[in-house]
């Protein structure tokens, strides 16, 4: 009877978790369908915030990534992973912006640029 | 009726036309029919299949990696020969001994052979051979996947040896940059066998890098914690984690260019908004971190050696492990260095040109203390010393190039230029290749049960270090006169003389090679001469207390460990004997054809993406997906030895 | 059935090996979404994503992963509690979820290329499709190791050799759609604004 009422709550805290993940999720559609009140920049860190907290909600609902698993290995390494990637991910988009930013031309002004030097046969 | 389906884009027109690669098309299949017609005159086929292609052995798996690897040296080396030969005579009324086309085809192999094949080969040589043994147990963690990364490795050397036979390689150099590798510049399969030869081993090593990863987090002796760990292994764990993250990378920058051949898309193309930039980018996230991996092992192999002919115990054991974990650290914050000049702006090239100089803080701190290790110790110079030697001058000098390149305004000057060349030679060959050869010298008693000759091996040392004097010294003085890489011929005659030299450099070198070569064919010839105990060096670590040549089981009784170096201090104290009820069961993996199956899979479905024949792409595909699930599926894949047999087989070894 | 000391360090083994994996595919990841980042505006004169992504379709889609892996979650709990016939339930749902999900990812990309928007037309729909379709690749790729693990079951039924690979599969499958939260908001919904 003890294991059945544990059973019924663990599931009933993937349900909590899947109800606020869905939600977060309705609730960035909502935001990018609405009336643009907002600048792109300002929509982005809303809508990354949105998805950074769905992101610990899943990690620890769904994945089972809370501190009070024994074995460490698999939160450490997701941290250091997450690390990682944001400096390669960030690090490439600032690497590439200021290269776009010193070519000073939009992508589509860049992209007849190189077309037109690839007919000179370059 | 149209079969050209069947056959993709093949046809005979792809044969090689120029005298050298002719040659190296014809005597590459004449010499394996002559080692075909050897197996089957002494009868070795199923000697082969039983104990070597099917083995899950990591040793075995490790002397494999190795031989393809020292293969592999040989044209890497030559390769290295024909573009000297080509720039000594390439000034102004020179002559091109070779067309323009081999002679690029000839650079980008030279890169991608030395480090995908024998950097990377001897990398995971050691790895195999020396990591269980180290850490006191008797196999990896995954062994099936072990055996199934070194056949992707050796489907990834077929491939690139293959291109030679039928289809020319790439041209694009060791990193092939678009656009110059898109279907516009290189619409032959040249750049199509690169990109496969790397995807193929390059899931091989990420492949690897999970597994040794594993094996030591989870299979170390009883009672060693990892500040009881040799340093090899926490350099090897280090390297580890740089491979897991940054292969993918790769892979992905691979996939991203192939989709752009394969299936006409915009990645960096530069028509239809591609961005060739980005590949350069993604290319050196995955670049930077690849270099560093090469060279980690090299100084944990250096940590072993110098204690061990010091007869002292490492100097500053922590920092030591700090400055491997800072260097891990660092080499993922500084790959834009390899491209300051492409335009990403002062402050850009600011924060990554100060990052790359700290790196040069930890890597000092290494060398200080290896240095401190060998003060007031009883130094036996035994040739994995002489070769330390020539690694701390070399490599020195090396990384104090890499200090002056890492300032942005330095670097405008001689990016590209034979400076870089000599800059990167300079600590490759002094940290990499003399640390894998110490290495290989260090451990081959242990595998095999003999010495190489000692001889011989100073010689090699000593034939290498002028010859990498030779070479690559005057290449820093090309490089600051204005000598671009890559090169075939130049109209500055005063640049002839430190041509000259530097082809001299490489003949001096290739007799250093050759010094090796006869070591390993005198050593064998003088084995029972040379025949080596189970601790010849009087080492300090655990793979010094089992039998030479190592069992197959490694340890017939898992040792335990309490403190560093447990072997070095159990032999001061007394080395007790086991007792008979020590022994216990020993279960080992099984042998399996599947890895070596699966490596061919691979093979033949990258051969036919090269050549387009999507059937056969398509086929390969599914039979590895078959494959892997045939083998989740197996339950039986160990064996046991009972314990009885174990003590048998352990006191016979030790008698 | 208890599990002798071996087959629990190996199974310890085998899942963090697979979590390492797992890892190394973030990695991938990131240098596909750092690309379409990069590539985002890069339509070659074409449309873009605001012409293109219909947010209602994908919010759509997102529900049902996330219901998909809700649904895996609690077929990972039945297996862990021994209760065989609802693992099966929870399982079969997932994948039935797991096809709608890709039928509508095939529609959504049968319908672009139709319109002659393919990953051939310009760096912004070659890095879309490529990121999103790798995505994809991975949930067929799972939905077939789904499908065998289901005729593993029936085939002998082990009990914990089944919990073992399955608990891969979940964590598998999870992670899919950790990695589609990160495509809905930067591809679709930053696309669209």
């Amino acid at each position: 009877m003890q294991k059945a009422r544990e059973y019924r709550r663990q599931q009933l805290r993937y349900a909590y978790a899947y109800l606020l993940a869905g939600a977060l999720s309705i609730a960035t559609y909502a935001l990018a369908v609405s009336a643009s009140t907002f600048t792109d920049t300002s929509f982005a860190v809303i809508v990354l915030c949105a998805a950074a907290l769905q992101l610990y909600i899943q990690s620890r609902y769904f994945l089972h990534l809370d501190d009070k698993e024994a074995p460490r290995w698999r939160l450490l390494s997701y941290a250091f992973t997450w690390f990682t990637l944001l400096i390669i991910a960030v690090g490439s988009i600032w690497i590439m912006n200021h290269l776009n930013y010193n070519m000073g031309m939009s992508p589509d002004q860049m992209d007849q640029y190189m077309n037109s030097q690839s007919l000179k046969g370059f | 009726m149209d079969w050209q389906w069947l056959i993709g884009r093949m046809n005979l027109s792809y044969l090689p036309h120029e005298p050298i690669t002719m040659g190296a098309a014809v005597g590459m299949p004449l010499t394996l029919v002559a080692i075909a017609a050897a197996l089957t005159y002494f009868k070795k086929w199923g000697y082969l299949w039983r104990e070597w292609i099917t083995t899950v052995d990591a040793k075995r798996i490790g002397i494999m990696y190795g031989s393809v690897a020292l293969i592999m040296l040989a044209r890497g080396v030559f390769d290295a020969l024909m573009i000297r030969s080509q720039t000594a005579v390439g000034g102004p009324g020179g002559s091109q001994l070779f067309n323009t086309d081999t002679y690029q085809q000839v650079f980008t192999s030279h890169g991608v052979i030395m480090i995908f094949f024998v950097a990377m080969g001897l990398m995971f040589a050691l790895f195999n051979i020396a990591v269980p043994l180290m850490i006191g147990t008797r196999d990896i963690a995954f062994p099936f996947l072990n055996a199934v990364s070194f056949w992707l490795f050796f489907a990834g050397m077929i491939l690139v040896n293959g291109s030679l036979i039928f289809g020319g390689f790439s041209i694009g150099g060791w990193l092939g940059y678009p656009p110059l590798t898109e279907l516009q510049y290189s619409p032959g399969p040249g750049v199509d066998y690169w990109i496969w030869s790397l995807q193929v081993a390059g899931i091989g090593s990420l492949l690897s890098g999970i597994n040794f990863f594993v094996t030591i987090l989870k299979n170390r002796a009883p009672g060693m914690t990892f500040m009881r760990m040799p340093i090899f292994v926490w350099s090897v764990l280090v390297t580890t984690v740089l491979m897991m993250i940054a292969f993918p990378i790769l892979t992905g920058s691979l996939a991203l260019l192939s989709l752009d051949r394969l299936m006409g898309m915009h990645f960096f193309t530069s028509m239809g908004g591609g961005n060739p930039m980005m590949y350069v980018n993604l290319i050196w996230a995955w670049g930077h971190p690849e270099v560093y991996i090469l060279v980690m092992p090299a100084f944990g192999i250096y940590s072993e050696i110098v204690a061990t002919f010091s007869r002292k115990k490492l100097f500053g054991y922590k920092t030591m492990v700090i400055a491997l974990i800072a260097i891990m650290f660092f080499s993922f914050i500084v790959w834009q260095h390899h491209f300051f000049t492409m335009g990403s702006g002062a402050d850009v090239n600011a924060f990554f040109g100060i990052m790359t100089m700290i790196i040069a803080i930890p890597t000092g701190v290494k060398v200080f203390n290896w240095l401190f290790t060998m003060y007031r110790g009883r130094i036996t110079f035994a040739s994995p010393m002489i070769w330390f030697m020539c690694f701390a001058v070399t490599f020195t000098i090396g990384g104090v190039t890499g200090v002056l390149l890492a300032v942005p305004a330095i670097d405008f000057q001689v990016h590209n230029t034979l400076f870089l060349v000599a800059h990167f030679h300079n600590v490759i060959i002094g940290g990499v290749v003399f640390g894998y050869i110490a290495a290989i010298t260090y451990w081959f008693p242990k595998m095999f049960g003999f010495h190489l000759h000692e001889g011989l091996g100073k010689a090699a040392a000593y034939f290498w270090q002028v010859g990498f004097l030779l070479s690559f010294m005057p290449l820093y003085a090309l490089g600051l006169m204005g000598a671009v890489r890559r090169l075939d011929n130049y109209s500055d005659p005063s640049w002839i003389p430190f041509f000259i030299v530097s082809a001299v450099g490489v003949v001096v070198v290739g007799i250093g090679i050759a010094c090796q070569l006869l070591q390993i064919a005198y050593s064998i010839w003088k084995r029972k001469e040379l025949h080596a105990t189970s601790d010849p060096w009087d080492g300090r670590t655990l793979e010094w207390s089992v039998p030479s040549p190592a069992p197959f089981y490694n340890y017939a009784i898992i040792p335990e460990v309490s403190r560093v170096d447990e072997w070095w201090y159990q032999k001061q104290e007394g080395v007790k004997a086991p007792k008979d009820s020590d022994y216990k069961d020993i279960v080992l993996p099984k042998n399996t054809s599947f890895g070596f199956v699966i490596g061919m899979t691979a093979f033949v479905g990258s051969g036919a993406l090269i050549w387009h024949i999507w059937w056969l792409v398509v086929v390969s595909f599914i039979a590895i997906v078959v494959m892997i699930i045939m083998r989740t599926m197996d339950d039986f894949t160990e064996y046991t030895i009972p314990a009885a047999e174990v003590m048998r087989m352990d006191k016979e070894a030790r008698a | 059935m208890s599990e002798s000391a071996e087959m629990i360090a190996k199974r310890d083994k085998v899942q963090l090996g697979f979590w390492l994996y797992l890892m190394t595919d973030c990695m991938l990841f990131t240098s596909l979404f750092a690309t379409y980042m990069i590539l985002r505006n890069s339509t070659n004169g074409g449309p873009g994503g605001s012409e293109l992504f219909s947010m209602g379709f994908v919010l759509v889609e997102t529900l049902i992963l996330l219901t998909s892996s809700y649904v895996c979650g609690l077929a990972n709990l039945a297996i862990h509690n021994g209760r065989k016939k609802e693992f099966v339930v929870y399982l079969g749902a997932t994948i039935a979820l797991g096809i709608a999900f890709l039928t509508m990812e095939l529609t959504e990309f049968g319908k672009l290329i139709g319109e002659g928007h393919t990953p051939q037309t310009s760096a912004f729909l070659s890095a879309f499709f490529t990121l999103v379709g790798t995505h994809g690749l991975h949930i067929a790729i799972g939905l077939i190791w789904a499908s065998v693990l289901i005729w593993a079951l029936y085939r002998q039924g082990r009990q914990e050799d089944i919990l073992r690979k399955f608990s891969l599969f979940a964590v598998f499958w999870h992670f899919l759609d950790v990695v589609w939260i990160f495509i809905f908001t930067i591809v679709y919904a930053m696309g669209v604004k």
